[in-house]
């Protein structure tokens, strides 16, 4: 029995749980945010009732600027049929009663975990990142009075030392998620975990791009057509990771990001699109993979 | 540019912890390729006075001058904080007591010497990581070791790639505190005999604290000598070791132990 069936009366929940004060102190760092791209901006991040972690930041960003005539797609590391985005996706059904979709296309917000959808983005769209930890120089700084000195000065030679140690034991920049990228020039920020296959698509998006981080309690924004550069060496320039052979097992797609889903105990493996709504999407409109028609032919 | 004008000229510098005294009406010159040493006994204000110097702290009262390589002088005080840390990476090089404080302990030894080309522009893996060998290799430190973590090094490497990791920007201005601390003797003399070789090498300039006058009398040109936050003696080394003025700088030379005398 859900807290709905309990009473007959109107839920008793704000539109999108946050009380209007608090959407109106988010959409103020968020503001803040668009206007100094890049730029980390700390907010009173509220108890949401899902653990850190989850995705508390975005959900916040989202319930901050999401109204009744939205259309919000949820994904969880490209797929939207994934706990968490479940999770959050019945959230704003039961708290916002917004429209929801699959499609990348028909959304206006799209809330993401560790992806941005293959399907290019449209400048009428917002692309809203869940953010675990927003400090990209958090890891080889630890004092935060340092960090913001440290972004306020633009001394980033920090970041350059991880990249450095990558080459040093690894032969080549080892990173692959969270991979800092330098903001108009200026902010070194961290595109949260999504992997480095996306960070060329962060560059020159229509979209707006909104990064929360709940816990951290940290608000940072790309506005449309920010120039987004992925740090590198000369000599290591940077690079997204390729599949040359690879080609999704359902849809038959390639140069796209997959995910490796094992088969059986033999290690029998094939690789899909790891973006559920673009597989899905290629599907429908003719395209198979090797795995598809033999899945059709088993079911004959 | 001037060299017979001082590198750094420091007047009056007043620094007070609440109503606790630092050190008071602090004034002396140091030229370039010139060593000083700061002796004293613990809480006599020395490493007040270095940490005014290097900016870390900003004293309460006083001036320090610094002559910047294009010749212009200027109060380090009057500068913003930006300018500050740039100096700080650049032209100057601080060497800390405890290795630990002063090297980043959870990177590779290389990215501990390349951290300052990085941060001072250098974008270029190859050139970086030549540097940072021949470093190793100037304050005799195997280069197969490039890639190993501080952690496993001896205190005399860590010390060692300390300097290294100062010095890789060639510096003019060096900062030390108590360089030798907490070493072994023998550690101790050849740490001694890498950094007169490197200052006679580079012509650095060096202010050195230390309460071994046997390191003073090693290293230093002129000594400064502080109690209770003042400066009682200075002069050329050799003078104020051999012939003190003052009865507590007679104290401290008498104390030494005499080995070999």
């Amino acid at each position: 029995m859900s807290l709905d069936t309990i009473s007959a009366e109107a839920p008793a929940y704000n539109f999108a749980y946050l009380d209007e004060q608090t959407k109106r102190m988010i959409r103020r760092a968020i503001l803040k945010g668009i206007a100094i791209p890049g730029y980390q901006v700390p907010f009173a991040s509220r108890e949401m009732p899902m653990p850190y972690g989850w995705g508390t930041g975005g959900m916040q960003v989202t319930a901050a600027i999401i109204g009744p005539d939205d259309i919000l797609k949820v994904i969880d590391q490209g797929s939207d049929d994934t706990t968490n985005a479940v999770a959050i996706r019945n959230f704003f059904k039961r708290t916002a009663g917004v429209a929801m979709t699959f499609r990348t296309a028909d959304a206006s917000i799209i809330q993401t975990r560790h992806r941005i959808p293959e399907e290019k983005l449209r400048s009428d769209q917002v692309l809203v990142f869940q953010v675990p930890i927003p400090e990209p120089l958090r890891f080889l700084e630890p004092r935060e009075t340092e960090t913001r000195k440290m972004h306020a000065l633009s001394e980033y030679g920090l970041m350059h030392v991880k990249l450095y140690e990558d080459i040093a034991h690894h032969g080549h920049i080892a990173t692959t998620y969270a991979y800092p990228v330098m903001v108009e020039n200026r902010y070194v920020m961290d595109p949260s975990p999504i992997p480095k296959f996306d960070n060329p698509k962060l560059d020159n998006t229509p979209a707006l791009q909104l990064f929360g981080a709940g816990r951290e309690k940290r608000i940072y924004a790309l506005p449309p057509y920010t120039r987004v550069k992925s740090l590198d060496f000369e000599d290591h320039p940077f690079s997204v990771q390729d599949w040359p052979d690879t080609q999704c097992a359902m849809c038959g797609a390639t140069g796209v990001y997959f995910d490796e889903v094992i088969l059986n105990d033999l290690g029998e493996r094939m690789f899909v699109c790891s973006d559920s709504d673009y597989c899905e999407h290629r599907q429908e409109a003719g395209h198979f993979g090797a795995e598809h028609a033999s899945y059709k032919e088993r079911m004959k | 540019m001037n060299a017979s004008e001082p590198l750094v000229r420091v007047e009056g510098l007043t620094h007070y912890y609440g109503n606790h005294l630092g050190c008071r009406d602090v004034g002396f010159e140091l030229y370039e390729s010139e060593v000083l040493a700061v002796v004293g006994e613990s809480g006599s204000g020395k490493t007040t006075l270095l940490n005014c110097l290097s900016t870390q702290i900003v004293p309460t009262s006083g001036k320090v001058m610094y002559r910047f390589r294009d010749g212009h002088v200027e109060n380090l005080f009057d500068m913003s904080e930006a300018e500050q840390r740039v100096l700080l990476r650049t032209d100057w090089g601080f060497v800390m007591q405890n290795p630990r404080d002063g090297l980043r302990m959870g990177v590779s030894a290389g990215a501990n010497v390349g951290e300052r080309l990085m941060s001072v522009g250098n974008r270029h893996y190859g050139n970086i990581r030549k540097t940072a060998l021949d470093w190793l290799e100037r304050v005799e430190i195997d280069p197969t070791r490039i890639d190993d973590s501080p952690r496993t090094f001896s205190g005399g490497m860590q010390q060692r790639l300390q300097i290294a990791r100062n010095l890789v920007t060639s510096p003019r201005l060096v900062f030390m505190d108590e360089p030798t601390g907490g070493l072994d003797v023998s550690v101790q003399a050849r740490l001694l005999d890498l950094i007169r070789r490197i200052v006679a090498d580079l012509g650095l300039s060096i202010v050195i604290v230390t309460h071994d006058l046997a390191v003073a009398r090693l290293l230093s040109d002129r000594i400064i000598v502080m109690k209770n936050g003042k400066i009682i003696e200075q002069g050329l080394t050799d003078q104020v070791l051999d012939d003190p003025h003052q009865p507590y700088t007679q104290l401290l030379v008498s104390s030494i132990l005499q080995v070999g005398a």
